[in-house]
């Protein structure tokens, strides 16, 4: 495998850096990077989780509302029961949300409805409960044990416990992805259905599997987000699901299904983050930001169908003797 | 072949249509050489021929789908180019296609004027004259259908009206039928012989093309033969007899060498009884054994990939058993029939095989990567070592073995794919149409590496419908006709007229 388009886009953040950095200096201290990417942690966290539900034709847009209602319901917990230990708080947002995605998980696996109507409406619904559970209420910091807001703020080596959790949670979604059969199975349903049906890879388990995971991953990251803001309440992340995806498209990933590597993904969801925290930086407004993101990610889509386009197949000899030189012979 | 120039007849009016010294090569594969065919005003001719003996080559020809490499084509008397379908349209020649291509969710109306509606200025549509019109054609036609009703709501016979319905709005003075009736219930089958009886007393020439000896006895007025891409005879119907026109189809030796060994068959491996699905096949009973290759021959749509897909575990069966190594299995998935040693390599290997984002050894090994995994964890090292082993066998070409498939050729890519399968180390393979669309030369690659999966004691099912690959490769051979097994015979007791006749309906008795 070949990382040329991920090459690429690591370039381009680093051009960004640079070219910041010179006009605002600050920027480029060692404390104000590590800033961005404790900023991006659950940015690279949802960005993998949906690159996996992409993978497999799918797509995930309930996962913001999943986070929101999630964080909404931990920050209950932790006003009626102070004392409740961290753990047993990371295991509840963790499990709450995998049931919330597992409910995207049935409807799409066990009815067959289109994953992009199940999730439109499980958003609405999500986000409907958010106020319904709290009864309008707005939960602040005040309403959080210390314990639960001392998660985000703990340090190890110099690094935000975000900045921890995201690795960990990459370096899994690597060893998933590329070392399981259950990851390959998801390369394999999106690379060609019908192919991975008469291989014994049954699509309806893998998505079960996958919007479960992607629910997981939104209720581990709505207790971070809710816990790093110290504020709980419905509109929470509204529209990130969007970000999310831009992201993944940025990265790499293919709508169609069957693309995408950890690498891209973690890589598209930098440069959003840098994006984000670099243009204020600059003084461009925030409307120039969402403007600069959209052109990002058409010209992210261009550049991909393009490259596809000029790569043929290999039949001629001396093409494949020039193919195996580049790739170093295998 | 003196005796059938013997029965033709001088013509008393000149052919609406000829063809004459038509080639067509592609590339590896002689298509078509030097055939000719004649059509006549008010007849219809049946084109026969074994499966790829060059019919629906001539047919797109004929409708200018393909340009021929050489050979004159008249209309009328007067020679004609079809550069494309529009020409061949223009010419009042139309075909009305095996599966019918519509657009669902117009009307009956719209369809059979797409593309040549009929307009009232500045590109409105003229709805009024297109129902109009639409109406007389189906009136022509018997038919009582409304003009306005979705093609979606209609049969598959009246879509076939429909589609003559359209070829009649060209005007067409040719029709040609590519086995019209492959769809159709008995009852809808007299309707369209019928419709033939009304276009030929219109005075309009129909091709008639076939495998069921019954119609062609019943519709056609004239024959014609071809083999192997070549004109083989011709005549008229009322001078021939099934007898005469079976041999000519299949009438030569098998000149072709195939690798078949003969080696000595082991224990039985599998035994399928009774296999039953309540549409698609019925009554499917057979033994194979260990380095035994097993022909299933039969025409497109005898339910022979469908009985091995249920074999697979891919459709339910509602009866019967299987057995491997004597002990019954349940084949519920594709997965399950994978780990109880079944493999099957499908027809459409581009659709039904290949993964192609994905690097060679990942589609190499997707089938069976139970094996290269410990406690979960794949071990890339494994994958690429068998991946090796087998892009080597098959001599795979590719730059490196993570390359995407969608890089490699198609050959290199059906290479992967059969590789696939053999990875999960099958006792059974299950090949359905290895051989179909690819040159001579794979061909014999192909046929070499059964002998020796073969002798190396795979029990192999081949689904084909090219007779000498059958006959050639075969142990025993099977011959299955409307989703039953119509005859069974040893390799050296099966003769290509009793195949043939067996397939197409003729046989009354099976061999044991």
């Amino acid at each position: 495998m070949t990382y040329r388009r991920e090459i690429l886009l690591a370039v381009i953040i680093l051009a960004i850096v640079v070219g910041v950095g010179l006009r605002a200096p600050a920027f480029v201290t060692p404390s104000s990077l590590i800033g961005v990417v404790t900023d991006t942690s659950l940015l690279f966290m949802l960005t993998l989780a949906q690159m996996a539900v992409l993978l497999t034709r799918g797509i995930d847009l309930s996962v913001a509302a999943n986070l929101a209602l999630t964080g909404m319901v931990v920050a209950l917990a932790s006003r009626a029961a102070p004392g409740i230990p961290i753990a047993a708080i990371i295991v509840l947002a963790v499990g709450f949300g995998a049931a919330l995605g597992l409910i995207n998980a049935v409807l799409i696996a066990g009815l067959g409805i289109p994953p992009i109507v199940v999730t439109l409406g499980t958003l609405a619904v999500y986000r409907g409960m958010i106020f319904v559970i709290a009864h309008g209420a707005w939960l602040t910091s005040k309403d959080m044990s210390p314990a639960f807001l001392a998660v985000p703020k703990a340090e190890f080596l110099g690094l935000s416990s975000l900045i921890w959790i995201a690795a960990l949670v990459s370096v899994a979604a690597w060893v998933f992805l590329n070392h399981t059969s259950a990851g390959r199975a998801l390369y394999a349903v999106g690379g060609n259905p019908v192919a991975a049906r008469y291989c014994g890879i049954d699509l309806a388990r893998q998505q079960l599997r996958v919007y479960t995971i992607s629910g997981a991953v939104a209720g581990l990251c709505g207790y971070l987000w809710v816990s790093r803001y110290g504020i709980a309440y419905s509109d929470i992340a509204i529209g990130y699901e969007l970000t999310v995806i831009a992201a993944c498209v940025i990265g790499g990933v293919s709508i169609a299904g069957g693309v995408g590597s950890v690498p891209g993904a973690l890589l598209g969801a930098l440069f959003l983050g840098v994006i984000v925290n670099a243009l204020p930086v600059i003084n461009v407004s925030p409307f120039w930001q969402m403007a600069i993101s959209g052109a990002v990610i058409l010209a992210a889509v261009i550049v991909n169908s393009r490259s596809e386009r000029q790569t043929g197949k290999l039949i001629l000899p001396e093409a494949r003797r020039k193919a195996a030189n580049a790739a170093g012979g295998a | 072949m003196s005796s059938v120039s013997k029965t033709m007849n001088v013509e008393s009016t000149g052919p609406v249509l000829s063809l004459s010294g038509v080639s067509k090569m592609f590339p590896g594969v002689r298509a078509l050489h030097e055939a000719r065919l004649t059509l006549h005003k008010g007849q219809t001719t049946a084109l026969i021929g074994e499966n790829g003996a060059g019919k629906s080559t001539l047919v797109k020809i004929l409708t200018g789908i393909y340009t021929p490499d050489a050979g004159t084509i008249e209309v009328n008397g007067k020679a004609a180019t079809f550069r494309s379908p529009r020409d061949a349209w223009a010419a009042g020649i139309v075909a009305i296609h095996q599966e019918t291509v519509m657009f669902d969710e117009l009307s009956i109306a719209e369809n059979i004027f797409m593309g040549h509606a009929p307009t009232a200025g500045l590109g409105r549509l003229d709805w009024r004259l297109m129902r109009d019109r639409t109406r007389v054609l189906l009136d022509a036609l018997e038919s009582n259908l409304d003009p306005e009703t979705p093609v979606k709501r209609l049969g598959v016979a009246q879509k076939h009206m429909v589609e003559i319905a359209r070829a009649l709005s060209h005007d067409a003075r040719v029709v040609i039928m590519d086995e019209p009736t492959a769809a159709l219930s008995a009852h809808e089958i007299e309707e369209l012989y019928a419709i033939v009886e009304r276009l030929k007393k219109d005075g309009r020439s129909i091709l008639f093309i076939s495998h069921k000896f019954d119609e062609i006895f019943r519709v056609a007025d004239r024959w014609t033969c071809l083999r192997d891409g070549e004109h083989v005879g011709e005549g008229f119907i009322r001078d021939t007899n099934e007898r005469q026109l079976v041999s000519l189809m299949v009438g030569r030796s098998i000149d072709q060498v195939f690798p078949k060994t003969d080696n000595a068959p082991g224990e039985v491996v599998l035994e399928v009884n009774d296999l039953s699905h309540p549409t698609e096949f019925d009554g499917i009973s057979f033994s194979l054994r260990k380095g035994e290759i097993l022909g299933l021959y039969g025409l497109v749509g005898a339910g022979r990939s469908e009985a091995m897909q249920c074999l697979f575990g891919l459709t339910k069966a509602s009866r019967g058993e299987v057995l491997i190594d004597g002990k019954a299995v349940e084949l519920t998935s594709p997965a399950v029939a994978v780990a109880a040693g079944i493999s099957y390599v499908p027809e459409d290997r581009q659709v039904q095989g290949a993964v192609l984002p994905l690097g060679v050894r990942e589609n190499m090994t997707l089938a069976s990567l139970a094996r290269y995994a410990s406690s979960g964890i794949l071990s890339t090292a494994r994958e690429l070592n068998e991946t090796r082993r087998l892009g080597e066998r098959l001599a795979v070409k590719a730059a490196n073995w993570d390359q995407p498939l969608n890089e490699l050729s198609g050959g290199n890519q059906q290479k992967v794919v059969i590789g696939k399968w053999l990875a999960t180390h099958p006792r059974i393979l299950i090949l359905d149409e290895p051989t179909k669309g690819i040159d001579i030369g794979s061909k014999a690659a192909v046929h070499e590496f059964m002998s020796e999966l073969a002798r190396e004691g795979l029990a192999i099912i081949l689904i084909s419908s090219e007779l000498p690959e059958v006959m050639g490769m075969s142990d025993f051979i099977m011959v299955m006709r409307e989703g039953r097994i119509l005859a069974r015979w040893d390799r050296a007791k099966a003769t290509p007229e009793a195949i043939v006749r067996a397939a197409s309906g003729l046989a009354e008795v099976a061999a044991a």
